[in-house]
């Protein structure tokens, strides 16, 4: 320990606090059992395997894509409660936020120009994603259902970003989902209910943005965690990422 | 079980004596699949969550890099009375509704976007998507034939409806599973790997190429009453 900074110095002492060992329990991740204890001794890690493939942590072998998926979520939820905060959602009183956020609020610009960039970008690196677990041949047992659960991520990813989309009432958010909700009626017998159901009316207006609103910010969420915390367990309970036995160099042969 | 254990069951051993000792049972069929050795392993703490930490941070300066000066979009106050001329959906839409300046709405909004969720849902349940064998490996004149009859049904339906920006795609992937058939004595660079390909990444290739040209097409080629414009050119809409 004579050669640490005084970072680590400070950091070392901490953790022989009692207070640091109540919450954490083990003690420093320097060997493998309390590396593992480190992983599987917490709520939030426990999703997530203590051991992975060397092969599998490889750029290649993923891009990251899941995970860069996960952190825009993460991302998502933090500007989005932010955004909550200056938010009624109200007509036109919803359109008039939009406007304080541009010119009242401080970084209201900012905050809601990263939100809509990620979400954005999170659809976009959701399909990656399945396409590029698709070319690897990772949809083959074991890892079916995980491949299902992926496909309903993706369709709930879809819906997340639809429902957002409403949200500011400007002329690009109402008449895109007018658009889209006039599909709906073009289903077979139950098509103009299915409307009436997911709008609250006939056509787009208060009713409608409320239950968007409702959606986006509380039924939608809350399913993603849900299926995004089962997609994570089975990643791990299914045997880890989909590597191949041949060194990993030429990505999509053998498939 | 060995005597040794009986020190472990100090605390209830009544009911060791009633209920059998049985520590782990595995059966065939009910352990999970898991697959065999592929390489060597390291501890996740901290290997992976190092990658993963340098991946968020990234994430992050790239994001706010972009969002301090690309602007969201706000137009004007919504107004039920004026319709823009075209009105469009989001991007990750625009595909469907290319689709719908085609095909009616049944067909386009409901029954292809079903298809293509339950066709992503069974891919890993069907044995030949699994087994992965090469398309023009095997039986290949009977699949030649299955495959040009195909192809012939769905060009026909696409030019009947004129469908263009769906058959042009089509044709094009079809061009290549017809390279990747010809030129089966090679095994240069893009044939070679061409005639490894099984029939489910033909089909999921195919399917890529058809959104990405329809989105593409959506988002940039249509102007007011849904008519082809260049982007280049200014236009109303």
């Amino acid at each position: 320990m004579a050669a640490t900074s005084t970072v680590g110095g400070v950091l070392e002492r901490l953790r022989q606090t009692r207070a640091w060992k109540s919450i954490f329990r083990r003690g420093p991740a320097l060997t493998n059992r309390t590396r593992s204890l480190a992983v599987f001794g917490n709520l939030f890690l426990h999703f997530l395997p203590v051991k992975v493939r060397e092969k599998s942590l490889r750029v290649r072998a993923s891009y990251y894509l899941g995970s860069i998926s996960f952190l825009l979520f993460i991302i998502l939820a933090v500007t989005g409660v932010l955004l909550m905060f200056y938010y009624h959602p109200a007509v036109p009183q919803a359109y008039r936020d939009m406007k304080d956020l541009q010119f009242v609020v401080s970084n209201g610009v900012f905050l809601r120009n990263l939100h809509r960039l990620a979400a954005q970008l999170m659809v976009l690196i959701v399909f990656w994603h399945m396409f590029h677990v698709f070319y690897r041949g990772g949809y083959k047992p074991p890892h079916e259902f995980n491949w299902v659960v992926g496909v309903v991520l993706l369709i709930v990813t879809l819906f997340l970003s639809y429902t957002g989309y409403l949200l500011p009432w400007d002329q690009l958010a109402f008449w895109a989902i007018t658009v889209g909700t006039n599909i709906l009626s073009a289903m077979p017998i139950i098509g103009k209910r299915v409307r009436f159901e997911s709008l609250g009316g006939n056509v787009v207006g208060a009713n409608a943005l409320l239950r968007f609103y409702v959606l986006h910010c509380v039924v939608l969420p809350l399913i993603a965690i849900m299926l995004i915390a089962v997609h994570f367990w089975r990643v791990q309970k299914d045997g880890g990422l989909t590597v191949r036995e041949e060194p990993e160099g030429d990505d999509e042969k053998g498939l | 079980m060995t005597k040794r254990d009986s020190k472990y069951e100090a605390g209830f051993g009544s009911d060791a004596k009633k209920d059998p000792v049985r520590v782990v049972f595995i059966t065939k069929k009910t352990s999970a699949k898991v697959t065999g050795d592929a390489g060597p392993q390291l501890m996740a703490y901290p290997h992976l969550f190092i990658r993963e930490a340098i991946v968020f941070m990234v994430l992050v300066i790239a994001l706010v890099s972009v969002a301090l000066f690309w602007e969201a979009p706000l137009e004007q106050l919504a107004n039920p009375l004026l319709t823009p001329n075209p009105a469009k959906a989001p991007w990750y839409f625009l595909g469907l509704q290319e689709l719908l300046h085609y095909f009616p709405p049944l067909v386009a909004g409901i029954i292809i976007p079903t298809l293509v969720v339950i066709g992503l849902i069974v891919i890993p349940y069907f044995h030949v998507n699994v087994q992965g064998q090469p398309l023009w490996r095997t039986n290949r004149k009977r699949t030649l034939w299955i495959f040009l009859a195909t192809l012939f049904v769905l060009t026909c339906q696409l030019a009947y409806t004129r469908a263009w920006t769906v058959l042009l795609p089509t044709e094009l992937v079809a061009g290549l599973m017809l390279y990747a058939y010809a030129t089966s004595s090679r095994s240069d660079a893009p044939a070679g790997y061409l005639q490894t390909r099984p029939v489910s990444w033909w089909v999921m290739t195919w399917f890529i190429t058809v959104a990405i040209v329809l989105t593409a097409v959506g988002t940039f080629f249509r102007g007011p009453g849904w008519s082809w414009v260049w982007p280049w050119s200014s236009h109303a809409g």
